[in-house]
């Protein structure tokens, strides 16, 4: 591949991999303090379908006196705050009433698609509502023109930057903050929390609901940045993608952004494959290769980071490094025929990797001790 | 010296029920400056109760709270830490996944700066230095980067204590801080509180062992069915007067047993080695024969092995090599339940994780190893009036109490829930009783019953496996003797043979029994 092929990629990439950013933060700040959320994906549907119907809505209403950047503007804010009025929700069923955190997430989902469906149909169908368009890219100035990295991260849209600035803030506030610390350890061990004077029943709403604005912004930026318009049950999946991203990431913001950027790699590479001018079989080949040799980087990490015997042998560690490297080699060497594979078959692609991916490495991963288990003062 | 002075604490006419139980029933107490008091009472008697109504966790029906002769009003952990008062629970209240200068800030974090509120930047090097100057200042040293999960117990509860003086408190709680404790971790921590009391701290201990008290206290206050039932010192009683103060009858301390009449072997280990799950070696080329009839004791400091030894054992955890055998059947790689229908009985060492269901009630965890057979079932459903029934019993038999049968058995005070596993274990018929811990945290009362039951158990040609930290626990029921030291057994002896300080030099490893092999594989 060309390295022009691959900055495109890459910046696509980081384009593709905003949402499941976004929705993933949701689910760690959920999880940090003690609450599972699966209603990710209800979050970011209600997210979106909110932002689109705001500026929308806004744009009708006020009959085109603002520039559209404004609607847009408006539409985020309804999107974030509804987003986070669905969080409250699922705070309140799970943290108040004690159900069954994953029954009440899963309910949030199905509230979500059963609400968005019907006022699709029922209104912007009929009425033709249309979208004002999308947020245009900021080129940063002198950043952008930094060659490779430039137009990899500093030639997009305003809400990739401030994915950007929340991975970076979370990840400083979670471990390095007052507020980080009470978050961790009511999601560790709430009675501990207690027995300091933390209010764990307060905290735990307050995250809850703080995931669900980011959830909102995950939903928005599929709107607001890429599609334009509410297309039903757009998010697709990427709510519980993004659940799998939170824990291959470690319930951490810079660990889900590393993860994410890998889906967001492959998705755009699905996309890229449709173009039809790079040979499919190659391209299947060359992730399989770059799949194992992630999992060896990231067991090397592992092995590394405990100091100790733990961990898969080096020769292991070792040989499915070499193995990767070997097929990326020879995939270069062969002349591959040209088949076609169908553009439903490379749509798996994501999919396929994140299979690959969760089950290779993230059977180690262990979250906050308390998560699902609601608060009993004794 | 202390009676002329005011006291710094008092507790006036303090009412706490929790539904039909009366958990404190108008308590007075008073605490002086520079004391350690212990109050003493048996399992549910409302020690702790009354000391999380004074640390804020709960709110008296009724009484008031006096600090400095001042009338104070305490509503959460906040007020009381406000007030100087600070308490280590008997459940330690540490994150694990945290360091200790973690654990420390919590709550009440220093900041570099207060620009950002709750977000500005944690000051983790100033508390660092303040640990290692309180540390320093009170004898208490503990590695402020260590993550607390990786303490062992002991160093945890020195955190715990660094934890409440580094909040300021004057007025320490300490809610049976050394039932975890080695005896060497406890004289630490004595050592520790005297030195605290000197520099101005007074003291509130709670713990069930008798010799502590004595060896600890400047007062004590005895608790029985949440009333105060006397006051005394060291000086004017015995280790028989505070039992009996405490539980209202005459105790006895010591077990008495007939001579053992050691039949079949029961219980053959062979060359058992396990390796943890971080794949250290933790057993090593463990053997043992126990026959029926026998008690062996398991003596040694905790975390040499014997938890791995006991799970592999009953089948909780897979050895690394080497052969298990009940009864000529061997079990190495059988399932719990496979072990458990040979006639073996277990009664774990964490009782609330491995031996109860806590939100099942009292009856239905009295029959969890039996509800798939007769007389409780016929293989398809369960016959609750069987159930029931069997729970009568039991209760009866053991004298459990408990307000009913359908009672949750995380309600009932920790004698009780033992007392459930033991009425489980002991009324089936069984050829093998593994038995962990069996009265860690409870009263005398509720020892001197269990030890008995055990003895009963032995005499009627049960084989039985006992691991005990307590010296005097393996000392008073054992036939024979084994020491673990680092997952090996370094001696086995004679229990009429043996004596404390001989055991405590095998245990600590300074000495180790050469011909052990060639006896056991005589
Ligand atoms: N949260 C609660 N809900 C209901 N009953 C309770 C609760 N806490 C305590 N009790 C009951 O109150 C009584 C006193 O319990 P408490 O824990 O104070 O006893 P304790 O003296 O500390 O006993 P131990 O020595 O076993 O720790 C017991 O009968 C117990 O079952
Ligand atoms: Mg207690």
């Amino acid at each position: 591949m060309t390295s022009i092929l691959l900055v495109s990629l890459m910046s696509l990439a980081i384009i593709k991999a905003a949402p499941l950013i976004y929705g993933a933060l949701c689910g760690l700040m959920s999880e940090r303090s003690g609450v599972v959320n699966i209603g990710i994906e209800g979050m970011m549907l209600t997210g979106a379908f909110m932002a689109f119907m705001g500026s929308a809505l806004f744009s009708k209403w006020t009959g085109g006196v603002f520039n559209p950047n404004v609607s847009l503007v408006v539409g985020l804010l309804v999107g974030i705050i509804s987003a986070a009025l669905v969080a409250g929700l699922h705070a309140i069923l799970s943290i108040h009433y004690k159900i069954d955190q994953v029954i009440s997430g899963t309910v949030i989902n199905l509230l979500a698609v059963g609400l968005t469906n019907y006022v699709a149909n029922a209104y912007i169908d009929p009425t033709h509502l249309s979208g004002v368009g999308v947020f245009p890219v900021w080129k940063i100035p002198l950043l952008s023109k930094i060659p490779i990295l430039g137009p990899i991260f500093f030639e997009h849209q305003p809400m990739i930057y401030l994915m950007f600035a929340l991975v970076l803030f979370l990840q400083y506030a979670i471990f390095n903050t007052p507020w980080g610390l009470r978050l961790r350890s009511v999601g560790e061990y709430p009675q501990a929390a207690d027995s300091v004077g933390i209010n764990v029943i307060k905290t735990r709403y307050l995250n809850v609901i703080l995931g669900g604005a980011l959830a909102g912004l995950g939903g928005a930026i599929m709107v607001l940045e890429s599609v334009g318009r509410f297309q039903k049950l757009m998010t697709s999946g990427r709510g519980f993608i993004a659940l799998a991203v939170m824990i291959f990431g470690r319930w951490s913001p810079i660990g889900a952004f590393g993860a994410a950027i890998l889906f967001g790699f492959s998705e755009a590479l699905g996309v890229r494959l449709q173009f039809g001018d790079i040979n499919h079989l190659y391209a299947l080949v060359v992730v399989a290769a770059l799949a194992v040799i992630l999992t060896s980087i990231v067991w090397g990490i592992n092995r590394l980071r405990n100091r100790s015997t733990k961990g898969k042998s080096p020769f292991l560690i070792g040989g499915i490094f070499t193995l990767g490297l070997t097929i990326l080699y020879l995939a270069n060497q062969v002349e591959f025929p040209k088949v076609s594979v169908p553009i439903e078959f490379l749509g798996l692609l994501p999919y396929v990797l994140t299979i690959i991916v969760l089950t290779g490495l993230v059977k180690r991963a262990v979250g906050p001790a308390a998560v699902g288990k609601p608060y009993e003062k004794q | 010296m202390k009676n002329n002075k005011d006291p710094i604490l008092s507790l006036h006419n303090i009412t706490k029920s929790f539904g039909s139980v009366v958990a404190n029933d108008s308590i007075y107490f008073d605490l002086y400056p520079q004391e350690i008091q212990v109050l003493l009472g048996e399992n549910g008697a409302g020690k702790s109760t009354l000391m999380k109504i004074l640390y804020g966790m709960y709110q008296a029906d009724q009484g008031e709270i006096l600090i400095n002769q001042q009338k104070v009003v305490i509503q959460d952990p906040n007020d009381a830490l406000r007030l100087g008062i600070g308490m280590v629970h008997q459940h330690f209240m540490l994150v694990p996944v945290m360091t200790v200068t973690e654990n420390l800030m919590l709550g009440d974090e220093k900041t570099k700066g207060n620009a950002f509120g709750k977000l500005s930047k944690l000051d983790r090097e100033t508390v660092r230095q303040e640990i290692i100057a309180l540390g320093n200042k009170y004898g208490l040293q503990v590695n402020p980067d260590a993550v607390v999960e990786d303490l062992s117990v002991g160093e945890a509860q020195r955190v715990e204590i660094l934890k409440v003086l580094y909040k300021g408190a004057d007025i320490l709680i300490l809610d049976e801080p050394t039932a975890v404790l080695t005896p060497q971790e406890t004289s630490e921590l004595f050592e520790i509180m005297r030195s605290l009391i000197k520099q101005g701290k007074s003291i509130i201990f709670i713990t069930h062992k008798l010799k502590e008290v004595l060896a600890v206290a400047d007062r004590i206050a005895v608790l029985r069915n949440g009333k105060v039932v006397g006051h005394t010192t060291p000086a004017e009683s015995s280790i028989e007067e505070l039992a009996l103060l405490m539980v209202g009858r005459e105790v006895l301390l010591t077990a008495t047993k007939g001579q053992s009449h050691p039949g079949k072997v029961v219980l053959n280990i062979k060359d058992l080695s396990i390796k943890s799950k971080s794949e250290v070696m933790v057993v090593k080329n463990f053997s043992l024969q126990l026959r029926a009839g026998e008690i062996y004791g398991i003596a040694g400091v905790q975390g040499n092995g014997q938890s791995e030894l006991i799970e592999a054992i009953t089948g909780l955890m897979q050895p690394h090599s080497g052969h298990i055998i009940i009864l000529n059947k061997d079990v190495t790689h059988s399932s719990p339940r496979q072990i458990t229908l040979v006639g073996t009985a277990h009664v774990p060492e964490d009782r609330q994780k491995h031996g109860l269901v806590l939100g099942f009630s009292v009856a239905t965890n009295l029959v969890l190893q039996t509800y798939y057979l007769p007389p409780f079932s016929n293989g398809w459903v369960i016959y609750p009036e069987k159930v029931e029934e069997n729970a009568d019993e039991k209760i009866d038999e053991f004298d459990i109490r408990t307000p009913s049968r359908d009672a949750l058995v995380s309600n009932l005070s920790g004698g009780n829930q033992q007392k459930v596993i033991i009425a489980r274990e002991l009324s089936r018929p069984i050829n093998l009783l593994i038995i962990n811990q069996p009265t860690r945290g409870l009263d005398v009362g509720s020892i001197e019953y269990i030890h008995k039951r055990i003895i009963e158990a032995r005499d009627k040609g049960v084989a039985v496996l006992l691991v005990s930290a307590e010296l005097d626990e393996i000392l008073s029921l054992s036939d024979r003797i084994g020491v673990m030291y680092a997952g090996e057994l370094v001696a086995e002896m004679d229990a009429k043979g043996a004596n404390r300080e001989q055991l405590g030099l095998y245990m600590t490893g300074s000495k180790k029994e050469k011909m052990l092999k060639e006896n056991i594989n005589q």
